[in-house]
């Protein structure tokens, strides 16, 4: 009896581990659902992420993000090495890569792809060396990430080692190769055609392009020569279809017609979770929205009471359940959680209307006296960190009003409002916007959206000499402990001063169908589907 | 008739001109700028003027336009901010799309409309004619966007009969060579991708046309009720003619002049008014296309986009004339 109870565990045993390590399956066509067509497939060439969606899959970077995190492994790098003073980097590369039109994949394609990027094209080729044509347009993510100041020459010294000589340090250099701009492609397909190679990728990436139906699908389909055998790519097709409107694309997905649906109406996420055959699959996103203040004017800028009254008067938690929907967090820090550098100490600004009232009167405007009315800018169009930046701006101003600051609503179109935005006008005291992570690092955040001391192109001109220094430091020192502790200061800096009001990081969910498997949200938002297969 | 019509097409090229001007100053009018909507939020001021250098945004207004101008003598319609693809090259992937849609819709509202006008018409106050009246009052007043969604949930989702976007499934192919998915899949003899084309048609195009559908019958109705009373028809019923003949050969003729007016209109209506249609069955027509430009504020598409249809409007209104002409020989070019 014993034996048979045995036999019969064993079994059992079996049974799980089989499922549990069930070996992805090759094969199968995935659809997914998209919300837009891609504007273009070069990737040092576009800003969407309907764009860099592909050139995820077709493309790689030297380096890699991990999965479901910003950490750095190597890509098409193999290894590399930083000099002592932090300027010089060499990259060793991998070695027998091919890219899909069978060209090898070498340091002179790595000069090639980054180098027609500069400005002033100071790169050396190790082979023959290519003529890199002049560009057809200015490359944006190059120039807004200023690789122009940072890059001094690159250089090839032999067929799988690369040089950067930098012109300053710069800590995030490492996480910007691996940033979408920084794929490497072709140069051979480049060369055969220039103009309509954002019609024709070819990289090294798990899956080669095939097929652009303007609108409508985009076909990608398995790179049986893919250079790394550990993982995939498992699936044979994979089909990116374009259907505009959110509930048809849920609908979609309800009737199998595709397999993931990217951006449902939160309602629809409700239904999704009630549906036996769709999982939910969830990121925390890697962004931050929030309302600022018009830095270049007072009462804003030298009335720190004030500033700290608007924090306390603001009921955050309410937006995110209500206008968010749930699909969000409410921040305590502009950089999310999920961020190395993130001060867990910082307690936030809590929805407190007797503080607000308090901080008022310290500001001098006791229950509002003697301030006059003030606008409050809120975003017209929805974006991946702010669902709805008018019913937020109706909530936040009925927020003001109860303890006596009245805001006028402003809202323009969305080129305009981002052009006026960047102008600081007087017409302008409190403001929302928002940004999105492109690589993982605090500068990119911190620095990027609130060091107003570093260009007058920043958007919140909050001038505060003490941030300022804490974000030249985080750029210079490349130990990444050592600058965890900086940004871990200046937001302690940037919680005391209150130069915005960080509101929320939203959460991704998308849902899919039960048989896909494997497939992760990253925070950058990129969509991989190296090793997605379908049950 | 031959000189008519040329004059006619010579008459378009000031038509075209005065209202390339007007779509392009009002462009240059409106608020916003491509390359902050390119850049987002992270536009940087040197990133900024350097696209607005590579697009010649930020030359004077008057030679953007010459510069358009001449391009346009030269055949060109420029090339697109975004997709960085030639006009015409982006027009001609999407406009059979939208040709093909607008023409099945029409074809439906032609065929659905003047049959129910004609009944109505013949029985008018009786159930029928306060039904399908009524009918059309719906047609005419029902949101595209909800009657859509309606159709989607029940033919597709629930009955599973049709499918629900797009214009075919995934994983038949067909070899394209006019665009026309139904005229391509013809000429190539993919049955396989013909029935689904067709099968993919059908709900969109019949969404698009109940609009259609419920003015062509009520203009029909009318028409013929007035025709339906002349001296004409009563001598034609007092000789003894059966009420089909009466009916199709000595009244509908006459009532078709503002129908087919009105048909002409329609087909114009529906070339630039399937924004929505479009949208909703993620049909990757010209109406989407155009929408995205104007928000994304492409210029080039727009301009390019608008003189396109418009021209299409004026072959259409001229091909309405000439019909007039066809149906109706008392009508004599002057």
């Amino acid at each position: 009896m014993l034996k048979k109870i045995g036999v019969f565990l064993t079994l059992i045993v079996f049974l799980c581990a089989g499922t549990a390590l069930a070996a992805p399956k090759q094969g199968g066509t995935l659809v997914f659902g998209r919300g837009g067509d891609s504007v273009g497939l070069d990737p040092a060439y576009e800003t969407d992420g309907n764009s860099f969606m592909i050139c995820d899959n077709v493309f790689e970077a030297l380096v890699f993000y991990q999965d479901e995190s910003t950490a750095l492994e190597p890509g098409l790098a193999k290894s590399w090495t930083i000099s002592p003073d932090g300027k010089t980097y060499t990259f060793k590369l991998r070695e027998g890569v091919k890219f899909h039109d069978g060209t090898p994949f070498n340091a002179d394609a790595v000069v090639f792809s980054i180098g027609r990027m500069m400005k002033d094209r100071q790169v050396k080729f190790f082979g023959k060396g290519l003529d890199i044509p002049a560009q057809e347009r200015v490359p944006e993510y190059w120039v807004s990430m200023e690789m122009d100041d940072t890059i001094g020459s690159i250089e090839a010294t032999d067929e799988y080692t690369v040089v950067f000589n930098l012109k300053r340090v710069e800590a995030p250099f490492l996480a910007n190769m691996g940033m979408d701009f920084a794929d490497i492609i072709s140069p051979t397909a480049f060369m055969k055609n220039p103009k309509e190679f954002l019609r024709n990728p070819v990289g090294t990436g798990p899956f080669k392009f095939e097929k652009w139906v303007k609108d409508d699908r985009i076909i990608l389909v398995k790179n049986a020569d893919y250079w790394d055998k550990s993982g995939g790519p498992y699936l044979a097709k994979v089909v990116f279809r374009s259907i505009p409107e959110n509930s048809v694309r849920f609908l979609e997905l309800k009737a199998g017609g595709i397999q993931i649906c990217q951006f449902p109406n939160p309602a629809d996420v409700d239904l999704a979770r009630k549906d036996p055959n769709i999982k939910l699959i969830e990121q925390p996103g890697m962004n931050i929205g929030y309302l600022s203040f018009n830095h270049t004017k007072e009462p804003w800028k030298s009335n720190l009471h004030l500033r700290k009254a608007i924090a306390y008067a603001l009921n955050r938690k309410a937006y995110v359940d209500n206008i968010y929907q749930g699909m969000g967090q409410v921040a305590k820090n502009p950089i999310p959680p999920t961020m190395w550098g993130y001060n867990t100490d910082i307690p936030g600004y809590p929805y407190d209307i007797e503080m607000a009232k308090k901080e008022l009167a310290a500001a001098g405007y006791p229950e509002g006296k003697g301030l006059p009315e003030i606008t409050l800018w809120s975003m017209p169009v929805p974006r991946p960190y702010n669902p709805d930046g008018l019913k937020i701006g109706v909530a936040m101003s009925a927020d003001l009003a109860k303890v006596g600051i009245s805001a006028r609503i402003v809202s323009y179109e969305w080129g305009t409002y981002l052009k006026r935005q960047r102008e600081q006008p007087d017409d302008m005291d409190l403001f929302q916007l928002g940004w999105t992570g492109d690589n993982g690092d605090p500068d990119n955040f911190l620095a990027v959206l609130f060091d107003g001391m570093a260009s007058s192109s920043i958007r919140t001109q909050w001038q505060n000499k003490e941030y300022h220094q804490l974000m030249q430091d985080g750029k210079l020192t490349v130990d990444q402990a050592k600058r965890a502790e900086i940004y871990k200061t200046a937001l302690k800096v940037f919680y005391d001063e209150v130069p915005a009001i960080v509101i929320a990081h939203s959460t991704v969910i998308w849902p899919a169908r039960n048989p896909v498997m494997d497939f992760k949200l990253h925070p950058t938002g990129s969509v991989r589907m190296k090793n997605v297969w379908l049950k | 008739m031959l000189a008519y019509i040329t004059r006619r097409i010579f008459i378009m090229i000031p038509t075209l001109l005065g209202m390339s001007v007007i779509v392009f100053f009002m462009l240059h009018l409106t608020p916003g700028d491509p390359a902050e909507l390119l850049m987002g939020e992270r536009a940087s001021e040197e990133a900024l003027q350097d696209i607005r250098e590579h697009l010649g945004l930020n030359k004077p207004v008057y030679v953007q336009y010459g510069i358009f101008l001449k391009q346009l003598l030269q055949g060109d319609l420029g090339e697109t901010i975004w997709t960085r693809q030639k006009v015409w090259i982006e027009v001609k992937q999407r406009f059979p799309a939208t040709i093909e849609l607008a023409v099945v819709a029409l074809f439906i509202s032609c065929v659905l409309g003047m049959i129910l006008g004609i009944i109505s018409a013949t029985r008018q106050y009786s159930i029928f004619d306060y039904l399908s009246m009524l009918g059309a009052l719906i047609g005419v007043s029902m949101p595209i966007f909800w009657l859509g969604l309606v159709f989607m949930l029940f033919f597709s989702l629930n009955l599973g009969w049709l499918p629900m976007s797009g214009r075919l499934s995934v994983g038949v192919e067909l070899q394209t060579i006019t665009n026309f998915y139904v005229l391509d899949s013809i000429l190539t003899g993919n049955w396989e991708a013909l029935r689904d084309a067709l099968w993919h048609i059908i709900m969109p195009a019949f969404t698009l046309s109940t609009i259609p559908t419920a003015i062509i019958a009520r203009m029909t109705r009318s028409s013929m009720l007035e025709v339906l009373r002349q001296d004409y028809i009563k001598t034609a019923k007092a000789k003894g003619l059966s009420q089909f003949k009466v009916v199709f050969k000595h009244a509908l003729r006459n009532a078709l002049i503002p129908v087919v007016t009105t048909i002409g209109l329609q087909f114009g209506v529906l070339l630039c008014g399937a924004i929505l249609t479009e949208t909703i069955f993620a049909w990757p027509g010209v109406g989407k296309w155009m929408y995205d430009a104007v928000m994304q504020r492409d210029y080039m598409v727009i301009r390019g986009g608008t003189l396109f249809l418009a021209s299409i409007f004026i072959v259409i209104n001229l091909c309405v004339d000439v019909l007039y002409a066809v149906i109706n020989p008392r009508i004599k070019v002057q």
